[in-house]
């Protein structure tokens, strides 16, 4: 916890930094909303007012600053109105019981997080299946790790209309498919590096020791590399689930999804509705937060039971 | 189905040149640790085109590879203008802009032990987030041109090399900056001989997470509108038409740039950080 003052500190100067971007960035805008409610305005009309600098719109209209903060479609919203938005979408309609209509995004959340979760079990599958193949065999070594670091360096989003129509037309009902496979596509390779170094983390000698013990092959790898491996893995599974979230929602972006958060992003950017896409952001980053954190404190429980206290 | 036929006995054929290989005693050469994957990559488009052919399956959903090389061939002018909008306009100059502005950040912040503490943990959840959904609100901003797609990169490309650089530079060990103050250096002095050059494989590391990133960006950004070229508007629109061979010459485009930038990262973070024991061959 001595990070913590720090953290906030930070936090707390990024929050300030915020609301100050907010006046000059909605600046035009809040003139352009008072001159129409007939209040005098010093460049008069806006194609006049695009010519002057937004600084010096500040500085002769000092008195409409505070109209930017609570525009209805601001460019740059503050942190109160989306805090407002987030809790109007989620909290508040709960508390109404009305947690799972397609305006909220506790429903929209739900519909990205089972796309993320199915899209990190399938890539953390395919992750360790693939490092147990590399560890063992050296065809699969040599063949797949390199072809593993290429994947990676070709951008997914590319891929991931293909995958959609594809997956379309071969008649895959519902987009929950297509979207684990873009996920999983981002989440295996974390999964299988950590796995392919915890599966070889165990010494020559600890090796040498169930070789003398008589150990099966399968034995050596249930007992020593298997265990040894664990910590890896809880690290890769959280860079993993994170990896996972942003495939998923790079999948519901480019695509015409209408429901889950990257589509909340889409419909809020079709609509002009800034203060959607928003919301939709930091319900994202919420939910990679408990994500990560829930694995975090599997981490520490599964490691403790182990007598491996990190 | 002789098409599949053939495919498959390539397929099995391959599998077993590379398990010799593997197996050989030319398996540390040089060449076999080029061939064996090359073949792999080599068999896997093999049964591409066989299941394509031999199936018969619809152009609509899946091109063969020769149909998508034949595409590549006969739009090279297409392919080139999207390169260029897309790549050399929105990823390079984003990815430039936001290592700039996270090497100068990650200097600053250095200087303040207090403002690490409080920014590594917030700058690697930022790096963990998906960021690309900024893409809208950029392109609102910054209207339909590279601008807009720039910005979306510079955003996603500052935390990942932000974390690094702020970790590398207090990658130097307490002996080397006791070194240095015998020396007399100053800050200026030991950050460019002693804690910058300690960073670069931290450096390097955010870099080659960010190459892949600046190229997501910047396409990603172009599905919410572009002027008339650029890799995103030319897959956006392509499967809108069903040209879905060229769609795929554009995946094959951003596949090649995509490894050819990390290669080059790659390529110099040899030549800058050849003491570092993992370029030790």
């Amino acid at each position: 916890m001595r990070s913590a003052l720090p953290i906030l500190a930070v936090l707390g100067a990024m929050l300030v930094l915020w609301y100050l971007a907010v006046a000059p960035m909605n600046m035009r805008a809040a003139l352009d909303q008072v001159e129409r409610a007939g209040m005098a305005v010093v460049p008069e009309g806006s194609p006049l007012r695009r010519e002057v600098s937004v600084w010096r719109l500040m500085a002769e209209n000092s008195g409409h600053i505070e109209v930017g903060y609570g525009l209805d479609r601001p460019r740059l919203p503050t942190p109160a109105q989306v805090g407002q938005e987030l809790w109007k979408t989620t909290g508040a309609m709960a508390v109404r019981g009305r947690a799972w209509s397609k305006r909220s995004l506790i429903y929209h959340g739900w519909i990205t997080l089972q796309s993320t979760l199915w899209g990190f079990l399938l890539g953390t599958t395919v992750g360790i299946i693939g490092a147990i193949a590399i560890v063992y065999s050296r065809v699969a070594d040599m063949s797949l790790m390199p072809w593993a670091i290429i994947s990676q360096t070709i951008p997914i989003v590319a891929l991931a209309p293909m995958i959609i129509v594809v997956s379309s037309q071969l008649g895959i009902e519902g987009r929950t498919l297509p979207k684990a496979i873009i996920s999983a596509y981002l989440c295996y390779f974390p999964v299988l590096v950590g796995m392919v170094k915890g599966l070889r983390s165990p010494e020559k000698s600890q090796l040498d020791l169930l070789q003398t013990y008589d150990a099966t092959g399968i034995q050596s790898f249930l007992k020593l590399r298997l265990p040894a491996s664990v910590p890896y893995l809880f690290t890769s599974l959280k860079i993993g689930i994170a990896a996972a979230l942003v495939g998923t929602i790079v999948g519901e972006l480019p695509t015409g999804a209408i429901s889950g958060l990257g589509a909340r992003i889409l419909i809020g950017d079709q609509f002009g509705t800034p203060l959607a896409i928003w919301s939709a952001l930091f319900a994202a980053a919420i939910l990679a937060g408990i994500l990560v954190t829930l694995l975090d404190l599997a981490q520490r429980m599964a490691l403790k039971r182990m007598g491996m206290q990190a | 189905m002789s098409a599949l036929a053939l495919a498959i006995i390539f397929w099995i054929a391959a599998w077993a040149l590379n398990v010799w290989l593997a197996n050989s005693r030319w398996r540390a050469t040089r060449m076999a640790r080029i061939g064996v994957p090359v073949l792999f990559g080599v068999t896997l488009l093999v049964l591409w085109e066989g299941i394509v052919r031999g199936l018969g399956v619809s152009q609509v959903i899946l091109p063969a590879p020769s149909l998508v090389a034949k595409t590549f061939a006969n739009s090279t002018e297409t392919l080139w203008v999207d390169f260029v909008q897309t790549v050399l306009k929105g990823a390079l100059r984003g990815f430039l802009i936001g290592l700039i502005a996270a090497f100068v950040c990650a200097i600053a912040i250095d200087r303040s032990a207090f403002l690490t503490r409080g920014l590594l943990p917030i700058g690697n959840f930022f790096a963990a987030l998906p960021i690309v959904g900024v893409a809208p609100i950029m392109v609102n901003w910054f209207g339909f041109d590279w601008q807009s797609k720039a910005a979306v990169v510079v955003v996603m490309v500052f935390f990942p090399i932000l974390v690094n650089t702020v970790q590398g530079l207090r990658a130097s060990g307490a002996m080397q900056r006791d070194l240095m103050r015998t020396y007399a250096a100053n800050y200026w002095q030991t950050l460019f001989k002693l804690r910058l050059p300690a960073a670069m494989p931290f450096v390097f590391n955010g870099l080659k997470i960010a190459t892949t990133l600046a190229l997501i960006g910047a396409i990603v950004a172009e599905y919410f509108g572009s002027p008339t070229r650029g890799m995103g508007f030319r897959i956006s629109t392509g499967v809108g038409s069903l040209s879905i061979d060229l769609v795929w010459a554009e995946i094959f485009v951003a596949a090649i740039v995509g490894t050819v930038f990390y290669g080059i990262m790659a390529w110099i973070e040899r030549r800058v950080t050849f003491w570092h024991p993992s370029q030790r061959r």
